[in-house]
């Protein structure tokens, strides 16, 4: 089995992803340059946090449109699990690999802080290692994680199960006071169509070993090598 | 021919516009009531068409394929000939 993290310029979570992967989950990892393309079969493709291309235009714009995204949708087509951490989401939402986009805040500044999402859904390839409802506690760091999209992708989502994360509160509740960024729903993890990529706005790699404060998002990726290990 | 297209994209209406929000605190707190304030970003872009309406069609792809996301923009182009 062997796992890719993607690399644009502006990245900064490439290395902490491939540090979680190989050395504390103990999967081979591959740190793949854009440029150099998905030259092999991945069981996983993690697209890290950073600030790809100074998130000129959009967050995510300019490297959702580089020639190596076509080789992560054909990862995908193919049923390869893909991973995108914050501005990889924001990168993913881009590319089309899920519906909506994650946009600036509510209230327009960078927030970096612990939070609690409650677990949606655990029957997909990245949660299946948590228990449904299940608060777990993993940090955000973002100036565009609100998620949005209309009223019929929300409901169309919901319907198909697709949202994986929740801002919550230490309870479990979902409330107004505990979404920090405005995100519709409180939303911050979707599934892709067919449950094999996964974009969410929180960095499950800085919550992945109890010297960081919470190994709660170890479980993404360990559910992910579990899901692999099993086809 | 040369064209210049400036292409403006703006957020759709109803979008949350948390710029345009923060600006208008700033401008009240000057005295200045408002009653909306909208932001947009424009892009002057120079390209060769052989006629106008090609020149436009070139921008709307633009638009399309990058400097817009439909989930949240509108666009509009319009093309001058130099």
């Amino acid at each position: 089995m062997r796992f890719a993290v993607l690399q644009f310029g502006g990245s900064n979570c490439d290395r902490d992803a491939v540090h979680v992967l190989e050395d504390v989950c103990g999967v081979d990892t591959d740190l793949v340059w854009y440029k150099d393309g998905l030259k092999r079969d991945y069981e996983g493709v993690v697209i890290p946090g950073g600030f790809s291309y100074g998130d000129y235009l959009r967050a995510g714009a300019i490297a959702a449109r580089t020639p190596v995204m076509k080789d992560l949708v054909r990862h995908s087509e193919k049923g390869g699990l893909i991973l995108g951490i914050c501005n990889g989401a924001q990168i993913g939402a881009e590319a089309g690999l899920i519906p909506g986009v994650f946009t600036i805040n509510e209230y327009p500044k960078f927030v970096c802080r612990k939070v609690c999402l409650r677990v949606e859904n655990n029957s997909s390839p990245f949660t299946s290692l948590y228990r449904e409802g299940e608060v777990v506690k993993i940090p955000i760091a973002h100036k565009e994680g609100r998620f949005v999209a209309p009223a019929d992708v929300l409901k169309h989502l919901e319907d198909e199960e697709r949202v994986a994360f929740r801002f919550c509160d230490e309870n479990g509740e979902v409330t107004p006071q505990s979404n920090p960024n405005g995100s519709a729903g409180n939303i911050t993890g979707v599934l892709g169509k067919n449950d094999n990529v996964l974009l969410m706005m929180p960095h499950p790699e800085r919550a992945s070993e109890d010297i960081l404060g919470s190994s709660d998002g170890k479980k993404i990726f360990d559910s992910m090598i579990k899901y692999a290990e099993s086809m | 021919m040369n064209f210049e297209v400036r292409i403006m994209i703006s957020l759709k209406s109803g979008m949350l516009n948390p710029e345009a929000r923060a600006i208008q605190h700033a401008l009240s707190d000057l005295g200045f009531e408002t009653e909306s304030l909208r932001t947009s970003r424009v892009f002057d872009i120079g390209i060769e068409a052989e006629n106008e309406q090609e020149a436009k069609k070139q921008a709307e792809e633009m638009c399309v394929r990058l400097l817009a996301n439909p989930v949240i923009h509108s666009y509009s182009v319009e093309v001058k000939q130099l």
